[in-house]
């Protein structure tokens, strides 16, 4: 990967120093030995603001090669700001082919979604995280968080789980919802819906998160046991929408609220832009859709 | 009533730098036996306390603990991975401040339920029926389950501290000043629970204290303790009613006659 | 019969630590053993050290030195050197003490606090109190009083409950310190009826008792504490 093609020879490929990116590959590589420990490593300052997915970008700089096909989504969509400069950043500093099709990527970065469509082996998932530690909101010391993984002490876990139906008479965390991860590390998902929780457990593609401000890389090796913890009496459930996608008419995927006009029209459509479009183009109309199969209707952000 | 301890306690020293916190501490603990120590701050009896409980580690000595198997095990020899699962299994730290011992941003049903879920349990309505259970023990109102122990006073947040700790069936328990800083009626219904509490549970207790009415109140024995050792020991009763060493007459003189 | 507690030549005396270190001799050369079935009374002035030697025999004082002799379960006990693990089992099951003033606890019932020795020897709560309110009735304290915590209550009632507390259980020995002080002479009559039938069940009963009546009416014979006099001072 030190390939540097001429027209970007501004940079180095895929921005960071070849020293970074073999630094950041040995926490991957020490992730994925460990699957679900968070992997403390040396993150570096990224031309764009913590927030905004640093922890993504270094990963996916990492391990991104001059062959590999880009896709990159924010909440699911492709077409939204984070999405599209980040992106265009790997097609500026590694020049390489960039997809909005879940199937045709070997690369996904991700924001708080993981694709409907079913990810296949040799894919990677590219998680950007905010906060890694599970815990924290409940422990706020990392030397104590860290002890309590060490010896596996997660009762707080369940603590945080009880609060929500003693106050909601269910468990209402619905996004960063906790996984046990090969009945070992509990680990935070990202903020992904806990929709997508099912989706992570033995995904036959590998799947990284980077926490560019917590300086923090974790990761799940394809075919990984992930639970979601529950009580036995509150079983773990995703969230259910009672009407399918209005432009696609997808069933059992996750859905977003898009508000119409100022005088309270809504509609629920497919979150995974992709998904939705490839259905339409598929001939299947939801009860909002246009005349025309094949006109882009993009949902409002 | 077991032929054998619970707690074996060796010469046990702690040094800080050159300064004593305690030393040579030597004594028997049996199940269901409360030992109260007694002595001036700076005596070295919370350093004792810390020392026991595994939260400082001594400088020389040792301490065996009866394990639920029957064996004896060093307790500064355990891994602490062990050390942190008796902690929270088969003893109980009840700290003077409550803020100390409790999550103060989670329920006080949660505050309750939270050792049971560490050790596992993972039905809702049975944690909870506990947690119902453990309040009105320690005289809380149910309805109080789903509130901070922040919106609690000074007396329901030490009763809450105690119900958290006994949830799940511990054999010792540590007190550092379980009554310190409340109101004398607010400790005196304290005290009677807790009395009550240790009699119909059979629970072996460590209580430090500057108070010889709380000693008295809730101890069978005693240890005194100045500049970091042991001056004298016996049954409460004894050691209040007929103290022998020179610091002991000092402190059983200076308690003031209502 | 059988003697559950024999004494033989018991030391005791006071240091007072606080005041440049004088010693207070209080008796010595205490000799005397009780026999089951009988009351002994001890004798003698205020301050001859009656409450002293009472006071060793349940292990509340230290002892100087000599022996306490008691017959614990199967085995003999020397309590001026037993462990205190060893003391509290013998209070628990073979002496029982009735002091000259109950020691309140904070809201705990007159009906608990007499069922509490019964308890410690691990009989069932409610029996019990089944067995405490029996004792209370017969030492004439008002039911309205049995469930109130006996703090406030006057001088003689606490008595009645201490007393009720020390008889109810069926330690082989009991140690009477006083315990008609602050009775009317009806409830002196309860009590004498109450150590006699103790001796009748064979009970070892040692007891100070300065009313002259209820003395003649309990004493099986008097033990003189001013022959264990220690030196010219007593305390």
């Amino acid at each position: 990967m030190t390939a540097q093609p001429t027209d970007i020879a501004t940079y180095n490929f895929a921005y960071l120093d070849e020293q970074t990116k073999r630094m950041i590959r040995r926490a991957i590589l020490k992730g994925i030995a460990i699957p679900g420990y968070q992997v403390p490593f040396a993150s570096r300052e990224m031309p764009m603001p913590y927030g905004w997915g640093t922890g993504g970008v270094q990963v996916t700089a990492s391990i991104i090669g001059p062959d590999d096909v880009l896709k990159v989504i924010d909440q699911g969509a492709d077409d939204t700001t984070n999405a599209v400069s980040i992106r265009a950043f790997f097609k500026k500093v590694a020049n390489v082919a960039v997809t909005t099709e879940t199937a045709k990527a070997t690369i996904i970065q991700t924001r708080h979604r993981i694709p409907e469509h079913p990810l296949t082996a040799g894919q990677v998932l590219v998680y950007q995280v905010p906060i890694p530690e599970p815990l924290r909101f409940l422990e706020p010391r990392e030397t104590e968080t860290r002890k309590m993984h060490a010896l596996e002490e997660y009762g707080l876990m369940h603590v945080k789980l009880y609060e929500d139906i003693a106050r909601h008479g269910r468990i209402a965390t619905t996004y960063a919802y906790p996984v046990k991860v090969e009945g070992r590390y509990v680990m935070d998902p990202s903020p992904t819906p806990k929709f997508d929780n099912p989706k992570m457990h033995r995904s036959p593609a590998l799947q990284l998160f980077g926490a560019g401000r917590e300086k923090r890389i974790y990761a799940l090796p394809p075919f990984t046991d992930v639970v979601s913890l529950d009580f036995e009496d509150h079983p773990f459930e995703v969230q259910t929408f009672d009407q399918p996608c209005a432009l696609c008419a997808a069933e059992n995927v996750y859905l977003d609220e898009v508000i119409l006009d100022d005088h309270g029209g809504y509609m629920f459509v497919c979150s995974d832009t992709d998904h939705c479009e490839k259905r339409r183009e598929q001939g299947h109309r939801g009860h909002l859709a246009p005349e025309s199969p094949l006109e882009k209707t993009e949902p409002a952000q | 009533m077991s032929d054998e301890p619970l707690l074996r306690v060796s010469a046990l020293s702690k040094f800080y730098g050159s300064r004593v916190g305690c030393e040579n501490v030597t004594f028997d603990l049996w199940p269901g036996e409360v030992l109260a120590v007694v002595g001036e701050s700076g005596s070295g009896k919370t350093t004792l306390l810390n020392c026991l409980s595994t939260r400082l580690l001594p400088s020389s000595g040792t301490a065996s603990y009866r394990m639920r198997d029957g064996q004896f095990r060093e307790l500064y020899r355990m891994s602490e991975a062990e050390r942190r699962f008796l902690m929270r299994t088969d003893w109980g730290f009840v700290h003077q401040n409550p803020a100390d011992g409790l999550r103060m941003t989670v329920s006080a049903g949660a505050n309750v339920g939270e050792r049971l879920m560490a050790v596992g349990d993972r039905h809702y309505g049975k944690i909870r029926a506990t947690a119902v259970d453990w309040l009105s023990r320690v005289e809380i109102d149910e309805d109080r389950i789903d509130d901070e122990p922040r919106a609690f006073s000074g007396g329901m947040r030490q009763r809450l501290q105690i119900a958290r700790n006994l949830v799940t069936g511990p054999r010792l328990v540590f007190m550092d000043e379980p009554t310190g800083g409340l109101d004398v009626s607010v400790q005196a219904r304290l005290l009677d629970l807790l009395r009550g509490l240790v009699t119909d549970l059979g629970l072996a207790a460590i209580v430090v204290t500057h108070d010889l009415a709380v000693a008295r109140l809730l101890s069978q024995r005693m240890m005194v303790m100045k500049d970091g050792r042991v001056v004298e020991s016996g049954l409460t009763d004894r050691v209040l009613d007929d103290p022998r060493a020179p610091y002991t007459q000092l402190l059983v003189s200076s308690i003031l006659q209502v | 019969m059988a003697t559950p507690l024999v004494v033989s030549d018991v030391a005791k005396s006071f240091t007072m630590h606080l005041r440049d270190g004088i010693k207070l001799p209080v008796v010595a050369g205490v000799s005397f053993s009780i026999r089951s079935g009988e009351c002994a009374v001890l004798g003698g002035p205020s301050g001859a050290g009656k409450s002293s030697i009472l006071r060793m025999l349940y292990g509340n004082y230290a002892v100087d030195a000599g022996q306490i002799i008691v017959q614990h379960e199967d085995v003999l006990i020397d309590l001026a050197t037993a462990s205190p693990r060893t003391v509290l089992a013998v209070r628990r099951l073979t002496i029982g003490y009735v002091s000259q003033f109950l020691r309140t606890v904070p809201r705990v019932s007159a009906l608990d606090v007499v069922a509490e020795p019964l308890v410690e020897r691990g009989e069932d709560r409610e029996v019990a109190r089944g067995k405490a309110r029996a004792v209370l009735a017969q030492l004439n304290l008002p039911e309205k009083l049995w469930m109130l915590p006996p703090a406030t209550f006057s001088g003689g009632e606490q008595q009645r409950v201490n007393i009720a507390r020390g008889f109810i259980t069926e330690h082989p020995i009991l140690l009477l310190d006083e315990p008609t002080a602050s009775l009317d002479a009806s409830n002196r009559d309860v009590v004498i009826a109450l150590i006699a039938a103790k001796k009748a069940a064979g009970v070892a009963l040692l007891g100070i008792f300065h009313d002259q009546d209820v003395r003649e009416a309990v004493a099986d014979r008097v033990i003189d504490v001013t022959a264990f006099a220690a030196g010219k001072i007593a305390a």
